[in-house]
């Protein structure tokens, strides 16, 4: 697997860094971590050049993360870019929201690196 | 005496939650920190030195608060992080206010019906013992206070039916 591009985007610093921990120890090479605090900072972070992976919070203030998926299917760069939602918002009907908006995995926490690295290794294969 | 697992008040909060609470918040301290929460008999509820709250919105309306002394709450920080202590210091708001957010989250999911029907808010932490907090609940707070790393640590629920 190539090196990775991600964008992890969570209001929380901490889990931030768990979730970047969290993919290395599913075994991706990471090329560079971009993070936001919020959609719109997440939005801001794709201007200039894309990613290869976005994990994503959804209750998070100034923009939550479903809205970020809304705005995100017309930024140029993050086309095909597959985004795993990252939540402790487990109902149905946020993953069912999340998936029709262009949602490609959802994790609930608490989670283990087992469940990130099952959810997003095959995006990444199928992405090659 | 209070024994470690007794709910505090259950008047209108059915009493069968009071296991989902414990077990909800045993699941995160587990999976994302590493470490098993302890009962003990008996355990008088955890001084509120830091106390991480979020709110329930929705079928389930209320307020669910996790508290423990600053010094637990580093250690927390510590825990998910991987770092030291003195480390994590500047983290502990932060992770305090995640570990409740997930416990909150993880508790509506396990009540039937609920995950659909209640959202939360983001977490807001606050430092100090020296408050009062009116949650307009008209429950009684269903509570817990388990052992983390030896210290107690209370998680309570308060609702607004």
């Amino acid at each position: 697997m190539n090196k990775v591009r991600a964008l992890i985007v969570d209001d929380s610093s901490v889990m931030r860094k768990i979730v970047e921990r969290s993919i290395r120890q599913a075994g991706i090479d990471l090329a560079e971590v971009r993070e936001a605090a919020n959609g719109a900072e997440g939005l801001g972070a794709l201007q200039d050049s894309g990613v290869d992976l976005i994990l994503c919070d959804i209750n998070m203030p100034v923009m939550d993360g479903l809205e970020f998926l809304r705005q995100l299917q017309t930024v140029e760069h993050a086309k095909g870019v597959p985004v795993v939602m990252i939540t402790t918002e487990g109902s149905e009907s946020h993953v069912v929201q999340a998936l029709s908006i262009g949602a490609r995995g959802y994790i609930r926490k608490p989670f283990t690196p087992e469940q990130v690295k099952e959810h997003v290794v095959p995006l990444l294969e199928n992405k090659k | 005496m209070k024994t470690a697992n007794e709910i505090t008040q259950p008047n209108g909060i059915p009493e069968n939650w009071q296991p989902f609470l414990e077990l909800a918040a045993r699941e995160v301290f587990e999976i994302m920190l590493g470490c098993k929460l302890e009962t003990q008999d008996p355990v008088s509820p955890a001084t509120a030195e830091i106390t991480a709250m979020v709110g329930l919105a929705g079928q389930l309306c209320g307020l669910l608060t996790l508290r423990c002394s600053s010094q637990s709450a580093a250690l927390m920080a510590s825990k998910m992080l991987g770092v030291s202590v003195s480390q994590a210091d500047e983290q502990m708001w932060d992770a305090m206010g995640e570990i409740a957010n997930m416990i909150a989250g993880n508790f509506k999911n396990k009540l039937t019906g609920m995950a659909d029907r209640c959202m939360l808010s983001v977490p807001t932490v606050i430092t100090g013992s020296d408050y009062s907090c009116r949650s307009m609940a008209d429950t009684g707070p269903l509570e817990v206070t388990m052992l983390f790393e030896g210290a107690p640590v209370t998680v309570a629920v308060e609702i607004h039916t």
